[in-house]
Protein backbone atom coordinates (compact mmCIF):
# COMPACT_ATOMS: atom_id res chain seq x y z
CA UNK A 1 0.00 0.00 0.00
CA UNK A 2 2.73 2.33 1.16
CA UNK A 3 4.96 1.20 -1.82
CA UNK A 4 1.97 2.35 -4.29
CA UNK A 5 1.27 5.64 -2.47
CA UNK A 6 5.01 6.44 -2.84
CA UNK A 7 5.08 5.50 -6.66
CA UNK A 8 2.32 7.40 -7.12
CA UNK A 9 3.79 10.76 -5.75
CA UNK A 10 6.22 10.08 -8.92
CA UNK A 11 3.84 10.46 -11.30
CA UNK A 12 2.49 12.98 -13.54
CA UNK A 13 -1.15 14.48 -12.88
CA UNK A 14 -2.62 12.50 -16.23
CA UNK A 15 -1.69 9.78 -14.72
CA UNK A 16 -3.08 9.92 -11.88
CA UNK A 17 -6.00 11.09 -13.30
CA UNK A 18 -5.82 7.93 -15.06
CA UNK A 19 -5.90 5.92 -12.23
CA UNK A 20 -8.96 7.64 -10.61
CA UNK A 21 -10.95 6.98 -13.71
CA UNK A 22 -10.17 3.63 -13.51
CA UNK A 23 -10.65 3.23 -9.82
CA UNK A 24 -14.18 5.33 -9.94
CA UNK A 25 -15.09 3.23 -12.71
CA UNK A 26 -14.72 0.04 -10.89
CA UNK A 27 -16.15 1.39 -7.89
CA UNK A 28 -19.45 2.61 -9.60
CA UNK A 29 -19.63 -0.96 -11.33
CA UNK A 30 -19.47 -2.91 -7.66
CA UNK A 31 -21.81 -0.32 -6.64
CA UNK A 32 -24.31 -1.15 -9.69
CA UNK A 33 -24.30 -4.61 -9.18
CA UNK A 34 -25.19 -4.06 -5.52
CA UNK A 35 -28.05 -1.86 -6.68
CA UNK A 36 -29.13 -4.55 -9.29
CA UNK A 37 -29.49 -7.36 -6.29
CA UNK A 38 -31.19 -5.01 -4.04
CA UNK A 39 -33.59 -3.66 -6.59
CA UNK A 40 -34.55 -7.06 -8.07
CA UNK A 41 -35.57 -7.87 -4.50
CA UNK A 42 -37.87 -4.91 -3.74
CA UNK A 43 -39.36 -5.32 -7.25
CA UNK A 44 -40.34 -9.03 -5.94
CA UNK A 45 -41.41 -7.56 -2.94
CA UNK A 46 -43.43 -4.54 -3.90
CA UNK A 47 -44.88 -7.02 -6.77
CA UNK A 48 -45.87 -9.02 -3.95
CA UNK A 49 -46.93 -7.06 -1.80
CA UNK A 50 -49.44 -5.01 -4.72
CA UNK A 51 -50.61 -8.49 -5.71
CA UNK A 52 -49.20 -8.21 -9.64
CA UNK A 53 -48.21 -11.75 -8.43
CA UNK A 54 -49.38 -14.44 -6.46
CA UNK A 55 -47.37 -14.52 -3.25
CA UNK A 56 -48.70 -18.29 -2.78
CA UNK A 57 -46.03 -19.72 -5.56
CA UNK A 58 -44.06 -16.66 -6.35
CA UNK A 59 -43.29 -16.33 -2.28
CA UNK A 60 -41.34 -13.01 -1.31
CA UNK A 61 -37.72 -11.77 0.23
CA UNK A 62 -39.59 -10.92 3.37
CA UNK A 63 -41.28 -14.33 3.68
CA UNK A 64 -38.44 -16.13 2.81
CA UNK A 65 -35.98 -14.47 5.15
CA UNK A 66 -38.69 -15.67 7.74
CA UNK A 67 -38.45 -19.11 7.00
CA UNK A 68 -34.42 -18.57 7.24
CA UNK A 69 -35.10 -17.50 10.85
CA UNK A 70 -37.76 -20.09 11.71
CA UNK A 71 -35.33 -22.76 10.50
CA UNK A 72 -32.41 -21.13 12.72
CA UNK A 73 -34.83 -20.83 15.44
CA UNK A 74 -35.60 -24.53 15.34
CA UNK A 75 -31.86 -25.17 15.53
CA UNK A 76 -32.34 -27.10 11.65
CA UNK A 77 -30.42 -24.22 9.53
CA UNK A 78 -27.20 -25.18 10.61
CA UNK A 79 -27.86 -28.95 10.23
CA UNK A 80 -28.99 -28.11 6.61
CA UNK A 81 -26.42 -25.97 5.77
CA UNK A 82 -23.88 -28.31 7.01
CA UNK A 83 -25.04 -31.58 5.22
CA UNK A 84 -25.18 -29.70 1.79
CA UNK A 85 -22.11 -28.18 2.67
CA UNK A 86 -19.93 -31.27 3.96
CA UNK A 87 -21.09 -33.52 1.47
CA UNK A 88 -20.13 -31.19 -1.46
CA UNK A 89 -17.00 -30.83 0.25
CA UNK A 90 -16.60 -34.84 0.54
CA UNK A 91 -17.56 -35.32 -3.25
CA UNK A 92 -15.43 -32.66 -4.29
CA UNK A 93 -12.27 -33.69 -2.29
CA UNK A 94 -12.60 -37.50 -3.40
CA UNK A 95 -13.51 -36.99 -6.72
CA UNK A 96 -10.42 -34.61 -7.69
CA UNK A 97 -8.02 -36.87 -5.69
CA UNK A 98 -9.35 -39.98 -7.72
CA UNK A 99 -9.67 -37.89 -10.82
CA UNK A 100 -5.75 -36.76 -10.57
CA UNK A 101 -5.06 -40.45 -9.32
CA UNK A 102 -6.65 -42.07 -12.81
CA UNK A 103 -5.28 -38.93 -15.02
CA UNK A 104 -1.86 -39.99 -13.48
CA UNK A 105 -2.22 -43.24 -14.32
CA UNK A 106 -3.81 -42.31 -18.01
CA UNK A 107 -0.45 -40.73 -18.27
CA UNK A 108 1.64 -43.19 -16.91
CA UNK A 109 0.75 -45.58 -19.71
CA UNK A 110 -0.22 -44.03 -22.79
CA UNK A 111 -1.64 -47.94 -23.65
CA UNK A 112 -3.96 -48.00 -21.01
CA UNK A 113 -5.36 -44.33 -22.13
CA UNK A 114 -5.84 -45.53 -25.58
CA UNK A 115 -8.18 -48.46 -24.23
CA UNK A 116 -9.96 -46.42 -21.92
CA UNK A 117 -10.27 -43.21 -23.84
CA UNK A 118 -13.97 -44.43 -25.76
CA UNK A 119 -14.86 -45.25 -22.59
CA UNK A 120 -13.99 -41.51 -20.74
CA UNK A 121 -15.76 -40.21 -23.30
CA UNK A 122 -18.83 -42.25 -22.87
CA UNK A 123 -19.30 -41.74 -19.07
CA UNK A 124 -18.66 -38.21 -19.28
CA UNK A 125 -21.51 -37.36 -21.65
CA UNK A 126 -23.80 -40.07 -19.68
CA UNK A 127 -26.17 -37.57 -17.72
CA UNK A 128 -25.06 -38.31 -14.11
CA UNK A 129 -28.58 -38.06 -12.87
CA UNK A 130 -29.52 -41.28 -14.46
CA UNK A 131 -27.03 -43.11 -11.80
CA UNK A 132 -28.78 -41.94 -8.74
CA UNK A 133 -31.03 -44.96 -8.50
CA UNK A 134 -28.47 -47.25 -8.61
CA UNK A 135 -26.25 -45.55 -5.87
CA UNK A 136 -29.47 -45.30 -3.82
CA UNK A 137 -30.19 -48.93 -4.29
CA UNK A 138 -26.53 -49.66 -3.15
CA UNK A 139 -25.81 -47.21 -0.49
CA UNK A 140 -29.07 -46.60 0.68
CA UNK A 141 -30.77 -43.45 0.66
CA UNK A 142 -28.69 -40.57 2.85
CA UNK A 143 -25.60 -39.28 2.54
CA UNK A 144 -23.60 -41.97 1.29
CA UNK A 145 -25.73 -42.10 -1.72
CA UNK A 146 -25.32 -38.19 -1.91
CA UNK A 147 -21.95 -38.33 -1.47
CA UNK A 148 -21.91 -40.65 -4.80
CA UNK A 149 -23.53 -38.29 -6.95
CA UNK A 150 -21.30 -35.59 -5.81
CA UNK A 151 -18.04 -37.62 -6.84
CA UNK A 152 -19.68 -39.17 -10.28
CA UNK A 153 -20.46 -35.65 -11.45
CA UNK A 154 -17.53 -34.37 -10.78
CA UNK A 155 -14.55 -36.97 -11.52
CA UNK A 156 -15.08 -37.40 -15.11
CA UNK A 157 -14.12 -33.89 -15.85
CA UNK A 158 -11.48 -33.97 -13.30
CA UNK A 159 -10.03 -36.78 -15.01
CA UNK A 160 -10.45 -35.53 -18.58
CA UNK A 161 -9.09 -31.35 -17.93
CA UNK A 162 -6.44 -32.95 -15.84
CA UNK A 163 -4.98 -35.98 -18.18
CA UNK A 164 -4.75 -33.15 -20.55
CA UNK A 165 -3.10 -30.98 -19.14
CA UNK A 166 -0.57 -33.73 -18.00
CA UNK A 167 -0.02 -34.40 -22.03
CA UNK A 168 -0.07 -31.22 -23.24
CA UNK A 169 3.18 -30.21 -21.01
CA UNK A 170 6.18 -29.02 -23.42
CA UNK A 171 8.21 -32.21 -24.36
CA UNK A 172 11.64 -30.26 -24.04
CA UNK A 173 10.67 -29.84 -20.94
CA UNK A 174 10.42 -33.85 -20.04
CA UNK A 175 13.56 -33.98 -23.08
CA UNK A 176 15.83 -31.87 -20.39
CA UNK A 177 14.66 -34.31 -17.51
CA UNK A 178 15.90 -36.91 -19.79
CA UNK A 179 19.29 -35.78 -20.68
CA UNK A 180 19.95 -36.12 -16.72
CA UNK A 181 18.85 -39.27 -16.60
CA UNK A 182 15.56 -38.64 -14.87
CA UNK A 183 13.43 -41.78 -14.25
CA UNK A 184 9.50 -41.35 -15.06
CA UNK A 185 8.78 -40.74 -11.70
CA UNK A 186 10.96 -38.28 -10.83
CA UNK A 187 9.57 -36.55 -14.73
CA UNK A 188 6.58 -36.92 -13.18
CA UNK A 189 6.65 -35.46 -9.73
CA UNK A 190 9.33 -32.87 -10.66
CA UNK A 191 7.94 -31.29 -13.71
CA UNK A 192 4.65 -33.10 -14.72
CA UNK A 193 2.48 -32.13 -11.38
CA UNK A 194 4.38 -28.62 -10.84
CA UNK A 195 3.72 -27.69 -14.60
CA UNK A 196 -0.14 -28.96 -14.06
CA UNK A 197 -0.74 -26.85 -10.97
CA UNK A 198 -2.50 -24.24 -13.45
CA UNK A 199 -4.55 -26.86 -15.13
CA UNK A 200 -5.72 -28.67 -11.70
CA UNK A 201 -7.00 -25.54 -10.44
CA UNK A 202 -8.85 -24.79 -13.79
CA UNK A 203 -9.84 -28.14 -13.04
CA UNK A 204 -11.21 -27.88 -9.58
CA UNK A 205 -12.79 -24.44 -10.57
CA UNK A 206 -15.33 -26.62 -12.80
CA UNK A 207 -15.74 -29.74 -10.29
CA UNK A 208 -16.14 -27.80 -7.23
CA UNK A 209 -19.86 -26.29 -9.09
CA UNK A 210 -20.37 -30.16 -10.50
CA UNK A 211 -19.88 -31.70 -6.99
CA UNK A 212 -22.37 -29.40 -6.08
CA UNK A 213 -24.95 -30.00 -8.52
CA UNK A 214 -24.51 -33.92 -7.65
CA UNK A 215 -25.69 -33.38 -3.89
CA UNK A 216 -28.42 -31.25 -4.89
CA UNK A 217 -29.73 -33.77 -7.27
CA UNK A 218 -28.45 -36.40 -4.62
CA UNK A 219 -30.68 -34.80 -1.61
CA UNK A 220 -33.72 -34.77 -4.19
CA UNK A 221 -33.34 -38.24 -5.16
CA UNK A 222 -33.18 -39.59 -0.94
CA UNK A 223 -32.14 -37.33 1.91
CA UNK A 224 -33.32 -36.21 5.04
CA UNK A 225 -31.32 -33.13 5.51
CA UNK A 226 -29.74 -30.42 3.15
CA UNK A 227 -30.77 -27.58 0.83
CA UNK A 228 -32.17 -30.14 -1.92
CA UNK A 229 -34.32 -31.31 0.46
CA UNK A 230 -35.36 -28.56 1.90
CA UNK A 231 -36.47 -27.59 -2.02
CA UNK A 232 -37.80 -31.13 -2.46
CA UNK A 233 -39.59 -30.70 0.83
CA UNK A 234 -40.93 -27.22 0.76
CA UNK A 235 -42.22 -27.84 -3.08
CA UNK A 236 -44.26 -31.04 -1.78
CA UNK A 237 -46.05 -29.35 1.28
CA UNK A 238 -46.24 -25.57 -1.10
CA UNK A 239 -44.01 -23.61 0.85
CA UNK A 240 -42.52 -22.00 -1.70
CA UNK A 241 -41.21 -19.27 1.20
CA UNK A 242 -38.97 -22.60 2.30
CA UNK A 243 -38.46 -23.43 -1.74
CA UNK A 244 -36.87 -20.01 -2.33
CA UNK A 245 -34.74 -19.54 0.59
CA UNK A 246 -32.95 -22.36 -0.07
CA UNK A 247 -32.39 -21.61 -3.07
CA UNK A 248 -30.80 -18.25 -2.00
CA UNK A 249 -28.74 -19.94 0.61
CA UNK A 250 -27.15 -22.54 -2.30
CA UNK A 251 -26.51 -19.33 -4.61
CA UNK A 252 -24.44 -18.45 -1.87
CA UNK A 253 -23.08 -21.65 -0.84
CA UNK A 254 -22.12 -22.14 -4.40
CA UNK A 255 -20.28 -18.40 -4.82
CA UNK A 256 -18.54 -19.01 -1.67
CA UNK A 257 -17.42 -22.15 -2.63
CA UNK A 258 -16.01 -21.03 -6.00
CA UNK A 259 -14.12 -18.33 -3.95
CA UNK A 260 -12.33 -20.97 -1.06
CA UNK A 261 -10.84 -22.16 -4.48
CA UNK A 262 -10.18 -19.25 -6.16
CA UNK A 263 -8.50 -18.39 -3.33
CA UNK A 264 -6.53 -21.54 -2.87
CA UNK A 265 -5.49 -20.32 -6.61
CA UNK A 266 -3.64 -17.12 -5.01
CA UNK A 267 -1.88 -19.14 -2.53
CA UNK A 268 -0.32 -22.08 -4.69
CA UNK A 269 0.84 -19.83 -7.87
CA UNK A 270 3.46 -17.86 -6.72
CA UNK A 271 5.01 -17.45 -9.69
CA UNK A 272 3.26 -15.82 -12.73
CA UNK A 273 3.96 -15.67 -16.09
CA UNK B 1 42.68 -41.82 -27.45
CA UNK B 2 39.60 -40.50 -28.85
CA UNK B 3 37.38 -38.94 -26.46
CA UNK B 4 34.33 -39.44 -28.85
CA UNK B 5 33.89 -42.02 -31.55
CA UNK B 6 31.43 -42.18 -34.27
CA UNK B 7 31.53 -44.78 -36.05
CA UNK B 8 28.83 -45.06 -39.18
CA UNK B 9 25.88 -44.14 -37.80
CA UNK B 10 22.58 -44.23 -39.40
CA UNK B 11 18.95 -42.88 -38.03
CA UNK B 12 15.83 -43.66 -39.37
CA UNK B 13 12.72 -41.82 -37.63
CA UNK B 14 9.39 -43.72 -37.90
CA UNK B 15 6.20 -42.31 -38.16
CA UNK B 16 2.69 -43.89 -39.85
CA UNK B 17 2.92 -41.68 -42.35
CA UNK B 18 6.88 -41.98 -43.41
CA UNK B 19 10.25 -43.24 -42.84
CA UNK B 20 12.73 -40.45 -42.06
CA UNK B 21 16.49 -41.69 -42.35
CA UNK B 22 17.87 -38.60 -40.75
CA UNK B 23 21.20 -39.82 -40.71
CA UNK B 24 23.54 -41.90 -43.01
CA UNK B 25 26.75 -43.37 -42.06
CA UNK B 26 28.09 -40.47 -40.52
CA UNK B 27 31.64 -40.53 -38.92
CA UNK B 28 33.11 -38.02 -36.47
CA UNK B 29 35.98 -38.65 -34.34
CA UNK B 30 36.62 -35.76 -31.59
CA UNK B 31 39.58 -35.40 -29.38
CA UNK B 32 39.61 -34.70 -25.74
CA UNK B 33 39.37 -30.84 -25.03
CA UNK B 34 38.44 -30.37 -28.39
CA UNK B 35 35.16 -27.55 -29.50
CA UNK B 36 33.23 -28.56 -32.88
CA UNK B 37 30.95 -26.68 -34.30
CA UNK B 38 28.71 -28.30 -36.71
CA UNK B 39 26.71 -26.34 -39.28
CA UNK B 40 24.26 -27.88 -41.43
CA UNK B 41 20.85 -26.95 -43.61
CA UNK B 42 17.83 -27.32 -41.29
CA UNK B 43 16.56 -30.50 -41.00
CA UNK B 44 19.88 -32.11 -41.66
CA UNK B 45 20.01 -34.55 -38.75
CA UNK B 46 21.86 -32.19 -36.09
CA UNK B 47 19.56 -32.21 -33.02
CA UNK B 48 19.26 -35.85 -34.09
CA UNK B 49 23.41 -36.27 -33.72
CA UNK B 50 23.04 -35.06 -30.49
CA UNK B 51 20.74 -36.73 -29.30
CA UNK B 52 22.21 -40.07 -30.42
CA UNK B 53 25.74 -39.18 -28.75
CA UNK B 54 23.53 -38.12 -25.61
CA UNK B 55 21.66 -41.42 -25.63
CA UNK B 56 18.71 -40.25 -25.69
CA UNK B 57 17.60 -42.07 -28.67
CA UNK B 58 19.91 -45.47 -30.30
CA UNK B 59 21.50 -45.40 -33.62
CA UNK B 60 19.27 -47.52 -36.01
CA UNK B 61 23.26 -48.99 -37.28
CA UNK B 62 26.65 -47.58 -35.89
CA UNK B 63 28.17 -47.09 -32.97
CA UNK B 64 28.90 -44.54 -30.95
CA UNK B 65 32.15 -44.73 -28.57
CA UNK B 66 32.97 -42.36 -25.61
CA UNK B 67 35.84 -42.98 -23.78
CA UNK B 68 36.15 -46.30 -24.86
CA UNK B 69 32.93 -47.29 -23.68
CA UNK B 70 29.86 -47.64 -26.16
CA UNK B 71 26.94 -45.58 -25.32
CA UNK B 72 23.70 -47.06 -23.88
CA UNK B 73 21.35 -44.51 -22.72
CA UNK B 74 22.14 -41.32 -20.81
CA UNK B 75 25.58 -40.74 -19.24
CA UNK B 76 26.55 -38.65 -16.45
CA UNK B 77 29.93 -37.96 -18.32
CA UNK B 78 27.47 -35.76 -20.59
CA UNK B 79 25.89 -32.58 -20.16
CA UNK B 80 23.28 -31.67 -23.00
CA UNK B 81 22.08 -28.25 -23.42
CA UNK B 82 18.54 -28.15 -25.44
CA UNK B 83 17.72 -24.78 -28.42
CA UNK B 84 16.15 -23.08 -25.60
CA UNK B 85 16.93 -22.55 -21.59
CA UNK B 86 12.85 -24.54 -20.56
CA UNK B 87 13.63 -23.54 -17.31
CA UNK B 88 11.13 -24.44 -14.80
CA UNK B 89 8.46 -21.34 -14.40
CA UNK B 90 7.40 -22.78 -10.60
CA UNK B 91 11.34 -22.84 -9.42
CA UNK B 92 13.69 -20.41 -8.26
CA UNK B 93 17.01 -19.51 -10.31
CA UNK B 94 18.81 -21.19 -8.19
CA UNK B 95 16.43 -24.24 -7.75
CA UNK B 96 16.52 -24.34 -11.56
CA UNK B 97 20.51 -24.22 -11.36
CA UNK B 98 20.09 -27.62 -9.18
CA UNK B 99 17.49 -29.25 -11.00
CA UNK B 100 20.36 -32.19 -12.90
CA UNK B 101 22.30 -32.75 -9.16
CA UNK B 102 18.77 -33.18 -7.90
CA UNK B 103 17.69 -35.66 -10.58
CA UNK B 104 20.88 -37.38 -10.03
CA UNK B 105 20.85 -37.22 -6.25
CA UNK B 106 23.75 -35.62 -5.94
CA UNK B 107 22.48 -32.29 -4.41
CA UNK B 108 25.24 -31.65 -1.51
CA UNK B 109 25.81 -28.75 0.96
CA UNK B 110 29.12 -28.70 -1.10
CA UNK B 111 27.21 -28.88 -4.91
CA UNK B 112 24.95 -26.32 -3.51
CA UNK B 113 27.81 -23.78 -2.20
CA UNK B 114 29.79 -24.55 -6.16
CA UNK B 115 26.16 -23.75 -7.91
CA UNK B 116 26.16 -20.48 -5.80
CA UNK B 117 29.22 -19.88 -6.48
CA UNK B 118 28.82 -20.48 -10.17
CA UNK B 119 25.68 -18.07 -10.25
CA UNK B 120 27.95 -15.33 -8.61
CA UNK B 121 30.72 -15.86 -11.34
CA UNK B 122 28.52 -15.68 -14.00
CA UNK B 123 26.72 -12.69 -13.22
CA UNK B 124 23.72 -13.84 -11.34
CA UNK B 125 24.64 -12.78 -8.08
CA UNK B 126 21.10 -11.46 -6.26
CA UNK B 127 19.05 -13.80 -8.33
CA UNK B 128 19.19 -17.12 -6.83
CA UNK B 129 15.35 -16.71 -5.49
CA UNK B 130 14.11 -14.63 -8.48
CA UNK B 131 11.74 -16.71 -10.72
CA UNK B 132 12.70 -17.24 -14.86
CA UNK B 133 10.35 -14.61 -15.54
CA UNK B 134 12.26 -11.80 -13.75
CA UNK B 135 15.67 -12.38 -16.10
CA UNK B 136 16.27 -11.18 -19.54
CA UNK B 137 16.98 -13.82 -21.98
CA UNK B 138 20.54 -13.79 -21.82
CA UNK B 139 20.87 -14.48 -18.54
CA UNK B 140 18.29 -17.19 -18.61
CA UNK B 141 20.29 -18.59 -21.30
CA UNK B 142 23.35 -18.66 -18.57
CA UNK B 143 21.26 -20.01 -15.84
CA UNK B 144 20.84 -22.63 -18.61
CA UNK B 145 24.64 -23.59 -19.13
CA UNK B 146 25.09 -23.73 -15.44
CA UNK B 147 22.25 -26.03 -15.20
CA UNK B 148 24.26 -27.97 -17.60
CA UNK B 149 27.56 -27.68 -15.73
CA UNK B 150 26.66 -28.46 -12.41
CA UNK B 151 26.91 -31.81 -13.09
CA UNK B 152 29.94 -31.76 -14.10
CA UNK B 153 29.80 -33.16 -17.46
CA UNK B 154 32.78 -33.39 -19.28
CA UNK B 155 31.46 -33.64 -22.68
CA UNK B 156 29.24 -30.69 -23.85
CA UNK B 157 26.89 -30.85 -26.35
CA UNK B 158 24.65 -27.80 -27.44
CA UNK B 159 22.17 -27.03 -29.68
CA UNK B 160 21.98 -23.78 -30.98
CA UNK B 161 22.59 -22.62 -27.98
CA UNK B 162 21.99 -18.95 -28.72
CA UNK B 163 18.97 -19.05 -31.13
CA UNK B 164 16.61 -17.60 -29.12
CA UNK B 165 18.29 -14.53 -28.55
CA UNK B 166 18.76 -10.88 -30.29
CA UNK B 167 21.75 -10.31 -32.10
CA UNK B 168 23.51 -8.36 -29.09
CA UNK B 169 23.09 -10.02 -26.80
CA UNK B 170 24.09 -13.70 -28.56
CA UNK B 171 27.14 -12.10 -29.19
CA UNK B 172 27.92 -10.89 -25.50
CA UNK B 173 26.56 -14.89 -24.11
CA UNK B 174 28.80 -16.29 -26.87
CA UNK B 175 31.44 -14.13 -25.45
CA UNK B 176 30.78 -15.66 -21.82
CA UNK B 177 29.80 -19.15 -22.75
CA UNK B 178 33.25 -19.50 -24.41
CA UNK B 179 35.23 -18.08 -21.68
CA UNK B 180 33.54 -20.46 -19.34
CA UNK B 181 34.02 -23.14 -21.53
CA UNK B 182 37.68 -23.04 -22.11
CA UNK B 183 38.25 -22.66 -18.52
CA UNK B 184 36.42 -25.72 -17.27
CA UNK B 185 38.46 -27.20 -20.16
CA UNK B 186 35.31 -28.72 -21.19
CA UNK B 187 35.20 -31.35 -24.52
CA UNK B 188 32.12 -29.42 -26.93
CA UNK B 189 30.11 -30.18 -29.41
CA UNK B 190 27.74 -27.14 -30.59
CA UNK B 191 25.53 -27.16 -33.64
CA UNK B 192 24.65 -24.30 -34.77
CA UNK B 193 23.57 -22.99 -38.14
CA UNK B 194 25.03 -19.70 -37.68
CA UNK B 195 28.67 -20.31 -40.00
CA UNK B 196 30.06 -17.15 -38.05
CA UNK B 197 29.03 -18.29 -34.73
CA UNK B 198 30.75 -21.68 -35.15
CA UNK B 199 33.75 -20.13 -36.90
CA UNK B 200 34.17 -17.97 -34.22
CA UNK B 201 34.00 -20.34 -30.89
CA UNK B 202 35.06 -23.35 -32.17
CA UNK B 203 38.91 -25.89 -33.40
CA UNK B 204 36.59 -27.80 -36.00
CA UNK B 205 33.78 -27.03 -37.60
CA UNK B 206 31.99 -30.07 -39.74
CA UNK B 207 29.66 -29.21 -42.38
CA UNK B 208 27.05 -31.52 -43.01
CA UNK B 209 24.86 -32.27 -46.10
CA UNK B 210 21.14 -32.20 -46.36
CA UNK B 211 18.86 -34.68 -44.97
CA UNK B 212 20.26 -37.41 -44.75
CA UNK B 213 23.40 -36.07 -43.29
CA UNK B 214 26.26 -37.13 -43.63
CA UNK B 215 30.34 -35.18 -43.20
CA UNK B 216 30.31 -32.75 -45.97
CA UNK B 217 33.45 -31.37 -45.21
CA UNK B 218 35.69 -30.89 -42.12
CA UNK B 219 37.00 -27.31 -41.41
CA UNK B 220 40.39 -26.70 -38.73
CA UNK B 221 39.89 -23.48 -37.73
CA UNK B 222 43.23 -22.14 -36.46
CA UNK B 223 43.53 -18.05 -35.70
CA UNK B 224 47.06 -18.88 -34.70
CA UNK B 225 48.78 -19.18 -31.21
CA UNK B 226 47.26 -15.66 -30.10
CA UNK B 227 43.91 -16.32 -30.88
CA UNK B 228 43.54 -19.96 -29.46
CA UNK B 229 41.28 -19.77 -26.71
CA UNK B 230 40.37 -16.43 -27.42
CA UNK B 231 37.20 -14.55 -27.08
CA UNK B 232 35.16 -14.98 -30.29
CA UNK B 233 34.76 -11.32 -30.86
CA UNK B 234 38.39 -10.85 -31.38
CA UNK B 235 38.33 -13.85 -33.21
CA UNK B 236 35.62 -12.22 -35.69
CA UNK B 237 37.95 -9.46 -36.24
CA UNK B 238 41.04 -11.60 -37.85
CA UNK B 239 41.76 -11.49 -41.24
CA UNK B 240 41.60 -15.40 -41.61
CA UNK B 241 37.66 -14.87 -40.17
CA UNK B 242 36.10 -14.00 -43.59
CA UNK B 243 38.29 -16.59 -45.85
CA UNK B 244 36.92 -19.12 -43.25
CA UNK B 245 33.36 -17.57 -43.59
CA UNK B 246 33.81 -17.49 -47.66
CA UNK B 247 34.98 -21.29 -47.57
CA UNK B 248 31.89 -22.84 -45.27
CA UNK B 249 29.55 -20.47 -46.81
CA UNK B 250 30.36 -22.09 -50.35
CA UNK B 251 30.05 -25.41 -48.89
CA UNK B 252 26.76 -25.11 -47.61
CA UNK B 253 25.32 -23.52 -50.60
CA UNK B 254 26.46 -25.99 -52.90
CA UNK B 255 24.46 -27.99 -50.95
CA UNK B 256 21.37 -26.36 -51.62
CA UNK B 257 21.16 -26.74 -55.26
N1 LIG C 1 10.84 -37.67 -33.43
C1 LIG C 1 10.86 -37.56 -34.78
N2 LIG C 1 10.03 -38.31 -35.53
C2 LIG C 1 10.07 -38.21 -36.88
N3 LIG C 1 10.86 -37.41 -37.56
C3 LIG C 1 11.72 -36.64 -36.88
C4 LIG C 1 11.76 -36.67 -35.45
N4 LIG C 1 12.70 -35.80 -35.03
C5 LIG C 1 13.22 -35.25 -36.15
N5 LIG C 1 12.64 -35.75 -37.26
C6 LIG C 1 12.99 -35.42 -38.63
O1 LIG C 1 14.33 -35.75 -38.85
C7 LIG C 1 14.99 -34.73 -39.57
C8 LIG C 1 16.18 -34.21 -38.81
O2 LIG C 1 15.71 -33.49 -37.67
P1 LIG C 1 16.66 -32.67 -36.71
O3 LIG C 1 17.74 -33.57 -36.22
O4 LIG C 1 15.83 -32.02 -35.69
O5 LIG C 1 17.27 -31.60 -37.71
P2 LIG C 1 18.08 -30.26 -37.40
O6 LIG C 1 18.34 -30.19 -35.94
O7 LIG C 1 19.31 -30.39 -38.21
O8 LIG C 1 17.26 -29.14 -37.90
C9 LIG C 1 13.96 -33.67 -39.86
O9 LIG C 1 13.52 -33.83 -41.19
C10 LIG C 1 12.84 -33.94 -38.89
O10 LIG C 1 11.60 -33.62 -39.47
MG1 LIG D 1 17.66 -28.74 -34.48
Amino acid sequence: MNSKQGRQALYSIEHVRYLRRIRVRRRIIVLLQIMLLISAFAIWEAAADYGWINQFITSKPSRAWTAVVNLFNRGELWRHLGYTIGETCLGFSVGTMAGIIVAAMLWWSDFISKILDPYIVILNSVPKVALGPIFIVWLGTGLKAVVAMAIATSVIVTIMVVHNGFKNIDPNKIKLMHTFGATRLQIFTKVVIPASIPTMIAALKVSVGLSLVGTIVGEFLGSKAGLGYLIVYGGQIFNMSLVMAAVIMLSIVSALLYYIVVLLERKVVKYNH
Amino acid sequence: MAKLLINNVSLKYHTIEDEIEALREFNLKVTAEEFIGIVGPSGCGKSTLLSLIAGLIKPTTGSIILDGTPISGTTQKIGYMLQQDYLFEWRTILDNALLGLEVMHRKTPDSIARVKQMLKDYGLSGFENSYPHQLSGGMRQRVALIRTLATEPDLLLLDEPFSALDYQTRLAVGEDVCRILCQHRKTVIMVTHDIAEAISMADRVIVMTPRPGRVKSEHVIDFGPEYSHGSPLKRRESPKFREYFAAIWKELNSNEQ
